[in-house]
């Protein structure tokens, strides 16, 4: 079974400020991380390959140059291998476009099983990709996995626990396809000493559209955004003294002078 | 150090992709794995060595720059640097003082010196993290004067048979192992003694008690008692009469391990205080924007960069396999001198916050006080350096 996780890089959105721009978030000279979610996506990736079978784990990202970092840190992580996808007819892609190239470079790599992808990116926020590449290649699509029942390489055969609002839900789905996951899935490991020396002598290729077979027109965005912040409000902090009745009564007076209770 | 190449013509690098990663990984680990617990363990007395250890054993932590035929990471000293630095962020500085002992303090010597079969038993395991190690020098009357130890290994047959007392053993309640400074041989000073790993569960050996302290009180810091206890002379470490010898080497390590933790510490101190003169308004303005107090900070700013780059060139003499004693006590000497300072002012800009338990400074404040006394007194480090000098009635 070859699995292929699909990392992206993001800005650390709990270290910007509020500022806005269309699409993007304007992160320039901020440290950029794994998006938390696809750290998910990796231990998954690398749970399949441990535990289920799997044979080889490739982490595939689109993004800038400095991604390749993203991808470092997976191969610290543990996957065999890493790919990094970058063209300048990219940078404002949509998540459609975004989707168009990371299935074209899937088809590239070949042999897959199982992709595996993040519930959504902390940047966008749209959970749209990984649905979008499961379209573009014909295979089911399984959102919101919380928990690997069985998984069949040989009968190509999965069967998944879904978090849903309302409870949980088992499926079963044949292989190859797509899963996003979430949280509870498992808790993501540490690289470690090895991985990490492994992870900094590693070639990581870079492919441009043009080795995927696809023009700047392929991936143009079809979406424009227009986003609306709300404005800022002054807030203000008031350290409430005394004993911890006290603190609790006099906490339950401002809140209902403010007319919150 | 033999794992150190003085020979290789590799130019040493501080700042690879993987001494960046290996920050970003121990910088996790010490927000997740160690910064929740710091109360928790301040208020038990002690860290959960064992649990803590096995963690970063996994990872591949606990022996960086030890040969990979131990299960250490055969990588040169600057990585082992990286991992301290980052340490030194911690909050619970007892657990990260005790992590040092076992990665910079009760191992370098057994490395270097040891026999094959001792460090198949003990420094392969220590670097798993399946054992905890102590550094057992320090004597209720021979602290600085480390010569002056009574603590004695007598010679019957093939074993030594070990009696005395060690005191402010940091681990020392949950220590498996120590490495112990001994007499052996009957001529005094400097020439008598040997280093001898000792475990802990060897007939005769106790814990005295667990001493109280004023800071880093989720360490343990033990006095230790030996009563005939008997071990093979095999557990030397290198050869007998050379201890002191050995020791003033390890020593090295652990003064410049100390002086990379304390540049984190410092730093996490700084950052902490910038927070809250942002926000703590005096006078109608943040108390931040009073001239003295930000000249104060930007003082001790440069003053730690200054120590950061000191001590960044003992990691490269130490990792190029040559002797940086000189640099190396001044570095310490510093960071004793500057963490109490940067302690004392954090906490003056704190008022009357820096002096209660609510907040992070009053802890560290207490905590940090060590750096000045531990692995060499300010003092001592200066008569090491006035030697070099040529000072005082030792300088040549
Ligand atoms: C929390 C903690 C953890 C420790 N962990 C360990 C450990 O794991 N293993 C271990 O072996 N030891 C450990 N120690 C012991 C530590 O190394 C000694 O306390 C230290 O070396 C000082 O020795 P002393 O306490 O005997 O002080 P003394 O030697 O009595 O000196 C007292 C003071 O006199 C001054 N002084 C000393 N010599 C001179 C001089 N030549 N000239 C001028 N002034 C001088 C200094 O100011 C010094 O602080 C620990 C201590 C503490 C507090």
């Amino acid at each position: 079974m070859n699995i292929i996780a699909l990392i992206k890089q993001t800005p650390d959105t709990a270290k910007l400020s509020r500022t806005l721009n269309g699409l993007q978030l304007m992160a320039d000279g901020q440290p950029r991380i794994v998006n938390p979610w696809d750290e998910y996506t990796l231990e998954t990736a690398l749970r399949l390959k441990e535990k289920h079978g799997g044979k080889k784990v490739t982490a595939l990202c689109l993004g800038n140059p400095e991604s390749i970092e993203a991808l470092r840190t997976a191969i610290a992580m543990g996957a065999d291998e890493a790919i990094l996808i970058n063209d300048a007819a990219l940078a404002n892609a949509d998540s459609l476009g975004t989707a168009r190239a990371l299935a074209a470079a899937i088809k590239k790599i070949g042999a897959y099983d199982i992709i595996v992808g993040g519930r959504s990116a902390i940047d966008g926020n749209m959970g749209a990709t990984a649905v979008q590449v499961a379209t573009l290649l014909g295979v089911p699509m399984l959102s919101y996995v919380a928990a690997l029942n069985a998984v069949n390489g040989g009968a190509k055969s999965i069967s998944v626990v879904r978090a849903m609002e309302y409870g949980r839900e088992t499926v079963t789905s044949t292989l190859p396809c797509v899963m996003t996951v979430v949280k509870e899935i498992a808790e993501p490991r540490y690289p470690n000493f090895m991985g990490i020396r492994k992870a900094s002598k590693a070639v990581i290729p870079t492919w441009k559209l043009a080795d995927l077979g696809l023009s700047a027109a392929d991936v143009a965005a079809k979406v424009t955004w227009a986003v609306d912040l709300p404005p800022t409000r002054d807030t203000n902090v008031e350290m409430i003294q005394g004993s911890p009745a006290e603190q609790a009564k006099a906490l339950v007076d401002k809140l209902m002078a403010a007319k919150i209770i | 150090m033999h794992q150190n190449n003085p020979m290789s013509t590799q130019p040493i690098t501080r700042n690879s992709p993987a001494h960046a990663m290996l920050r970003a990984a121990v910088r996790d680990f010490v927000q997740t794995e160690l910064d929740p617990h710091a109360e928790h363990w301040e208020k038990q007395g002690i860290w959960p060595a064992r649990d803590v250890l096995k963690k970063m054993g996994d990872l591949g932590f606990l022996g960086l720059s030890y040969p990979e035929a131990y299960g250490g990471g055969g990588a040169d000293y600057t990585f082992n640097a990286v991992l301290l630095e980052e340490l030194g962020h911690a909050v619970p500085m007892g657990a990260t003082l005790g992590i040092c002992v076992h990665t910079d303090m009760a191992t370098p010597a057994l490395a270097q010196h040891g026999n094959e079969d001792l460090k198949q038993r003990y420094l392969a395991p220590a670097i798993r993290g399946e054992i905890v190690s102590a550094i057992a020098v320090s004597e209720p009357d021979a602290g600085s004067d480390v010569a002056a130890i009574r603590t004695r290994a007598d010679d019957d047959g093939d074993d030594y048979v070990i009696n005395g007392s060690k005191m402010w053993i940091t681990n020392g309640a949950q220590a498996d192992y120590l490495c112990l400074l001994a007499k052996t041989g009957s001529s005094g000073g400097h020439s008598g003694s040997s280093l001898i790993v000792v475990p802990t569960n060897t007939p005769g050996f106790s814990v005295s008690r667990k001493l109280d302290k004023l800071g880093l009180r989720d360490s343990d810091t033990a006095i230790l008692s030996f009563d005939n206890v008997r071990v093979p002379k095999t557990n030397r470490i290198g050869e007998e009469g050379k201890g002191f010898q050995y020791q003033m080497q390890q020593f090295q390590r652990e003064r410049l391990a100390m002086t990379l933790m304390s540049l984190g510490s410092m730093e996490r101190c700084i950052e902490l205080t910038k927070k809250y003169l942002k926000a703590r308004k005096a006078f109608g303005k943040p108390l931040g924007h009073n001239q003295f107090i930000y000249f104060k900070l930007a003082e001790l700013i440069s003053e730690i960069e200054a120590l950061r780059y000191l001590a960044y060139e003992c990691v490269s003499q130490y990792a190029a396999g040559q002797d940086m004693t000189r640099l190396a006590s001044m570095a310490k000497l510093k960071s004793g001198l500057l963490s109490r300072q940067v302690a004392d002012m954090c906490l003056q800009f704190h008022g009357g916050m820096g002096y209660v338990e609510e907040y992070p400074i009053a802890r560290y404040f207490r905590d940090i006080r060590l750096w000045a006394i531990g692995g060499g007194a300010d003092e001592v480090m200066m008569e090491v350096i006035a030697k070099y000098e040529g000072l005082g009635p030792k300088g040549k």
